[in-house]
C-alpha cells in the first residue's frame, strides 16, 4: 500500500504532466505485479468495489476518537477522508503490518458492503497517514488525483518505450490486473491479443492551417469537408452492441442508448456525434446537454436524439481498411452506406458528412466564411492518397478553423499559476460592462483565460498585475479595471451558475490591447446577443 | 502513559503563593510581579526575558534583555541595535534571582539558544515554557522535564490530527524526488531559524554532502550556527548563480520567495517546503508546493499531552495555537486549565 498511497500524494501535489509522467513511470517500473495492475485500474477507473459511503467512515472515525476533537479537527482540516486519515489512532507495533494493494483490493472485491466497512476499520489500524487517505479515497470513489486516463496510458507507454497508440491498440482487450500488459511492456513478451470489433482505435487527428500555409500545397490533392461542431467519436459496431468512444478512448454509449442499441453494424466507423433538433443538427450547446451523464430520461431522447455524421470507415467485418487511401476508404464507407444504413432503420443514426467539391483555395475560403451558418467551427482538408494513421500525423489532414469571435473585455483579477508559474500572475478573470440597478455602468466577470500570451507577454502581465494592484486576497489580486484584453472563444452558452449568465468555450487572450482604454470595452448585452439557442 | 509519576494532588503549600497571584498576564505579555520583568514582552519593555530567537518572541528595542547566549547573538544578528541595550546571557541551567524571584533556563529543544523559564517565588513554582518540541534536534538540546506547580504551554499543533511523522521519512522523500527529477532544481520553504538548519543537518545525517544553496536571508543565520559549533558542511548563497549551475541542487530559501520573483532564477524548480502544518495535504495543495515536507519544530498532540503527563503540573496554561482542544484533552484527565489568550503570537509558521 504504501508505494501505492505514496504515488498518489505525489499526484496531487504535481502540477506538471512531465511530472505527473515520471511519477507514473517510476512507481510501473519499481512495484511488482500485481499490486502495479491493481494500481493501474485504480489510476483509470477500472476497478469494480463496494463503495463505502462517506457518512459511514465518519462513523467508524468518531468511533475511534473523541467527538468533540473530531468536530474540531473536521472544522480545521475541512475535508472528511482526510480529517479521518489523520486523526485514527496509530498503532506502531508487529502486529500492525500494513496490508499490500493486491491484498486490499482483492479482498475488497469479493466483498459486500458491510463486510467492506470491517475490513476498512482492519486496514487502517495498519496504515499510516497517507496510507489511510489513500484508502478511504479508494473505498469512497473516485481517486481524483489529477490524472487522466490517456496520461496513465501514457506513462505506460513511456516505461515499455512503445506508442500510445499501441497501447491504446491492446488496451480494451485488458483486465485488471494486467499482468500480460506488463509482460510485454517490462519483458518484451508477445503483445496481447485483441477483437477487432470489440477495441478502440486510436483516432488520426488534423493539424491546424491558415491562409500562408495553405499557398505551398496543391488543392487537387485535398478533399474537403466541414469540420462539425460536436465530439469526435468511434463507433464499433459489433454483431449485437455497439460501442461508441470518445477521442481519448472513453467509452460513452451508456449516454447514448439510440446508438448503442444499435445491432450489427459489422464495422468501425469515424464520425462526429450529433444531436438532432427538427430537422437540422443543434449546437455544442444541444449536445452538451446529453453529455457527462450516466443515464438518460426519455425526454432528452425524444427532444435531442443523438447521431453520427460518419466520415470514415477503419474496419468492416475482420478486413482493416486503415492502409487504404482516404478515397478508397471513403468509397467502402458510401457503399457500407449503401448496403447497411439504406435498408436497415438506421437513417436517423447515421448520415455521411459531405464533401465539398472545390477548384481553388480561394474558393474554399468562400466556403470557409460560411462555417459559422451551417454549425461547423470550419473545414477539414484530407489528403486523397492519406492512410488511416493514429495520432497526428504530418501533412495528411489539415483543420482550417473559421476566425475565432472576439470580445474586448477589461481585467479585473489575476491569479498565479502553478508548477512552473508559481511566481507569474497568469490565470486572469476578465469582465464585460452593464448597467447596475440605479443605472450605472459596472464591470461584470464573463470568463477567465490562462493561455494564448506568449512567455514575453506573460511577464508584461505580470508585471503590469503587480503595480495596478488594488487588494489581494491570497493567491488572487483585484487590479484596477484599466486594461483591456481582447478574448477569443469558441462558442458562448447561457449558464445560471454564472453572475453574467453567459460561459465561454476555450477563452484565450488574443491581443493584449494596451492601446484601449478600459471604457471602450465590450458590453455585457452584445456579447449576449451572440449566443444561439 | 507507562512510567509517569502520580499526579501531585494539592496545590502548593498553604504558604506558597500560587501562581496566579503573581504570574500575571498582560496586554505586552506574561509579567513576573515580583521580579518585575516580562517574558516574551510584545512591546518595548524595561526588562525583558527571551526564551527564544524567533521574531514573534523576540521583539527589539527593550532596555535590558535576558536570554541564553545563543538567544542573544541571534538576537543582535537580526536587529543590530534594537536587540537591547543592556544584554545578559544566562547559561542553561544557571540560576539567577531578579529582586524576589529565582530564575532558571533550561533547554526547550525548538531552536538554537531556546529556552524554558523556570520561575520560583516563597516555593511555588511555575514553567513557562515558550516554543517547544520532544524529537530529537541535531541543532539543539533536548527539552529538558522540569516538575512544577504550573506549567506553561504552547499548542500550536493542539489537534489529534497532527502528528509529525519521523523526520528521516520526510528527508528521504526529498532525497528520491532529487533523484527522480536530477534536471531540476529543489526549492524548500524553510524558517530562516532553526528549521533550514535542521533541514540542513537532516540531509547531511542522510547522506547528503554536495553544496546546499541558500537565498540571501539564511546566509547569515547558518553562518551563527556554524561559529557555535555546528557542522552543517559546505553552504553557498545562491547569488548570481546561473541556472545551470543550479540543475539537481537543492536550495534553502524563506517560503515567500517560492512565490516570489526571486524563484525565478532557479531551474524548473520543485517547489517543496517544510513544515508542521503540510500534514494536511489541503494545505499543502493551496500553497501550490510540489513536495511537502512535514517537519516542525513544535511538539505534536501527543507530545504536548504527554510533556503535561510528564513535568506533572498540577495546572496547566494555555498559551497561543489550539487553546481549547489540549485545554479539553488535559481537563479530562483531571488537570486544572487555563486560556492564557496572550495577543501578538504568530498562530502560525509562515509555511
Amino acid at each position: 500500500m504504501k508505494p501505492f498511497s505514496a504515488l498518489l500524494e505525489s499526484l496531487i501535489f504535481t502540477p506538471g504532466r512531465n511530472a505527473k509522467l515520471a511519477h507514473l513511470r517510476d512507481y510501473f517500473a519499481h512495484t511488482p505485479d500485481p499490486d502495479r495492475g491493481w494500481a493501474l485500474a485504480a489510476l483509470t477507473g477500472a476497478l469494480n468495489i463496494a463503495a463505502i459511503k462517506p457518512a459511514a467512515v465518519r462513523q467508524l472515525a468518531e468511533s475511534r476518537s473523541d467527538p468533540v476533537l473530531f468536530r474540531w479537527s473536521y472544522d480545521f482540516v475541512g475535508d472528511l477522508a482526510e480529517t479521518v486519515a489523520l486523526i485514527w489512532p496509530e498503532h506502531h507495533d508487529d502486529a500492525h503490518v500494513a496490508p499490500a494493494l493486491s491484498e486490499v483490493i482483492e479482498r475488497a472485491r469479493i466483498a459486500g458492503r458491510s463486510e467492506a466497512q470491517g475490513l476498512l476499520g482492519d486496514w487502517l489500524d495498519r496504515l499510516d497517514a497517507t496510507g489511510r487517505w489513500a484508502l478511504i479515497k479508494l473505498f469512497t470513489g473516485s481517486l481524483r488525483v489529477g490524472v487522466s486516463e490517456r496520461l496513465v496510458k501514457t506513462a505506460l507507454a513511456e516505461f515499455g518505450q512503445v506508442s500510445i497508440d499501441e497501447v491504446e491498440e491492446v488496451w480494451p482487450g485488458l483486465q485488471p490486473p494486467y499482468r500480460e500488459l506488463f509482460a510485454w511492456l517490462q519483458h518484451g513478451r508477445a503483445r496481447p491479443q485483441v477483437d477487432h470489433l470489440a477495441a478502440f482505435r486510436p483516432l488520426m487527428l488534423a493539424q491546424a492551417v491558415d491562409e500562408a500555409d495553405l499557398r505551398k500545397l496543391k488543392p487537387e490533392d485535398f478533399c474537403a469537408e466541414w469540420k462539425w461542431d460536436g465530439i469526435r467519436v468511434q463507433v464499433l459496431g459489433g454483431a449485437r452492441q455497439t460501442r461508441i468512444f470518445s477521442r481519448g478512448g472513453e467509452e460513452i454509449s451508456a449516454a447514448f442508448p439510440e446508438i448503442g442499441d444499435l445491432q450489427g453494424l459489422d464495422a468501425v466507423l469515424d464520425g462526429e456525434l450529433l444531436v438532432r433538433i427538427g430537422d437540422q443538427h443543434g449546437s455544442f450547446n444541444e449536445l452538451q446537454q446529453r453529455l457527462n451523464r450516466k443515464t438518460v430520461s426519455a425526454a432528452q431522447l425524444k427532444q435531442r436524439p443523438a447521431f453520427v455524421r460518419l466520415y470514415d470507415i477503419l474496419f468492416e467485418g475482420d478486413e482493416d481498411l486503415r492502409s487504404l487511401s482516404f478515397e478508397e476508404r471513403r468509397a467502402r464507407l458510401e457503399d457500407w452506406y449503401r448496403r447497411r444504413v439504406l435498408h436497415m432503420p438506421l437513417l436517423e443514426r447515421f448520415d455521411l458528412s459531405v464533401q465539398l467539391p472545390f477548384k481553388s483555395w480561394e474558393e474554399l475560403e468562400k466556403a470557409r466564411q460560411l462555417a459559422a451558418s451551417v454549425n461547423a467551427e470550419g473545414l477539414m482538408l484530407k489528403r486523397r492518397d492519406s492512410p488511416y494513421v493514429a495520432g497526428r500525423p504530418k501533412g495528411l489532414w489539415f483543420k482550417w478553423k473559421r476566425a475565432p469571435d472576439t470580445v474586448d473585455a477589461v481585467l479585473l483579477y489575476a491569479q498565479r499559476g502553478s508548477g512552473k508559474r508559481s511566481s507569474f500572475y497568469s490565470d486572469f478573470t476578465f469582465g464585460c460592462w452593464r448597467d447596475d440597478a440605479a443605472g450605472n455602468a459596472e464591470l461584470v466577470p464573463v470568463g477567465k483565460a490562462y493561455f494564448g500570451f506568449t512567455d514575453e507577454e506573460l511577464q508584461q502581465l505580470d508585471r503590469w498585475v503587480r503595480s495596478h494592484t488594488v487588494e489581494r486576497f491570497g493567491p488572487v489580486r483585484r487590479v484596477e479595471p484599466a486594461l483591456v484584453l481582447e478574448i477569443a472563444y469558441e462558442g458562448l452558452r447561457r449558464s445560471s451558475r454564472h453572475k453574467s449568465g453567459v460561459a465561454m468555450r476555450f477563452p484565450r487572450i488574443a491581443r493584449i490591447r494596451w492601446d484601449k482604454p478600459a471604457s471602450e470595452a465590450d458590453r455585457l448585452d452584445s456579447l449576449m446577443s451572440r449566443i444561439k439557442d | 502513559m507507562d512510567g509517569t509519576l502520580p499526579r501531585p494532588i494539592s496545590l502548593p503549600q498553604m504558604h506558597a503563593p500560587h501562581p496566579e497571584t503573581w504570574l500575571k498576564t498582560t496586554p505586552r505579555g506574561l509579567y513576573v510581579e515580583p521580579g518585575d520583568f516580562y517574558i516574551d514582552p510584545t512591546a518595548p519593555s524595561d526588562r525583558a526575558v527571551i526564551t527564544h530567537g524567533h521574531s514573534d518572541h523576540a521583539r527589539g528595542g527593550h532596555r535590558h534583555v535576558l536570554a541564553t547566549a545563543q538567544t542573544l547573538s541571534i538576537m543582535r544578528l537580526r536587529m543590530g541595535d534594537e536587540a537591547g541595550r543592556q544584554q545578559q546571557a544566562l547559561q542553561y541551567g544557571e540560576s539567577l534571582t531578579i529582586k524576589d524571584v529565582t530564575l532558571r533556563l533550561i533547554p526547550a529543544g525548538h531552536v538554537l539558544g531556546s529556552a524554558q523559564v523556570v520561575l520560583e517565588y516563597r516555593g511555588s513554582r511555575a514553567v513557562v515554557s515558550g516554543d517547544y518540541k520532544r524529537r530529537r534536534d541535531p541543532t539543539c538540546p533536548p527539552f529538558d522535564v522540569q516538575s512544577c506547580d504550573v506549567f506553561v504551554t504552547e499548542a500550536t499543533f493542539a489537534l489529534p490530527i497532527f502528528k509529525h511523522p519521523d523526520d528521516k521519512d520526510e528527508i528521504a522523500k526529498l532525497l528520491q524526488s532529487v533523484q527522480l527529477f536530477p534536471e531540476r532544481a529543489h526549492l524548500v520553504g524553510v524558517y530562516a531559524l532553526g528549521k533550514a538548519q535542521r533541514v540542513i543537518m537532516l540531509l547531511r545525517e542522510a547522506g547528503y554532502d554536495a553544496p546546499i544553496w541558500l537565498h540571501g536571508a539564511l546566509v547569515g543565520l547558518c553562518e551563527l550556527y556554524r561559529s557555535s559549533g555546528l557542522d552543517l558542511g559546505e553552504f553557498r548563497h545562491v547569488g548570481d548563480m546561473p541556472k545551470s549551475g543550479l540543475v539537481g541542487q537543492i536550495v534553502l530559501a524563506p517560503p515567500s520567495a517560492i512565490e516570489d520573483r526571486w524563484s525565478r532564477r532557479l531551474p524548473d524548480a520543485v517547489n517543496c517546503a517544510a513544515s508542521g502544518w503540510l500534514r494536511v495535504k489541503q494545505r499543502a495543495k493551496q500553497r501550490g508546493l510540489e513536495l511537502p515536507l512535514v517537519i516542525s519544530d513544535h511538539a505534536d498532540w501527543d507530545e504536548l499531552n504527554a510533556t503535561l503527563d510528564e513535568v506533572g503540573a498540577p495546572e496547566v496554561w494555555v498559551t497561543h495555537g489550539r487553546e481549547e482542544a489540549l485545554i479539553h484533552a488535559a481537563s479530562q484527565r483531571g488537570i486544572r486549565t487555563r486560556a492564557l489568550s496572550l495577543i501578538g503570537f504568530e498562530d502560525e509558521d509562515p509555511v
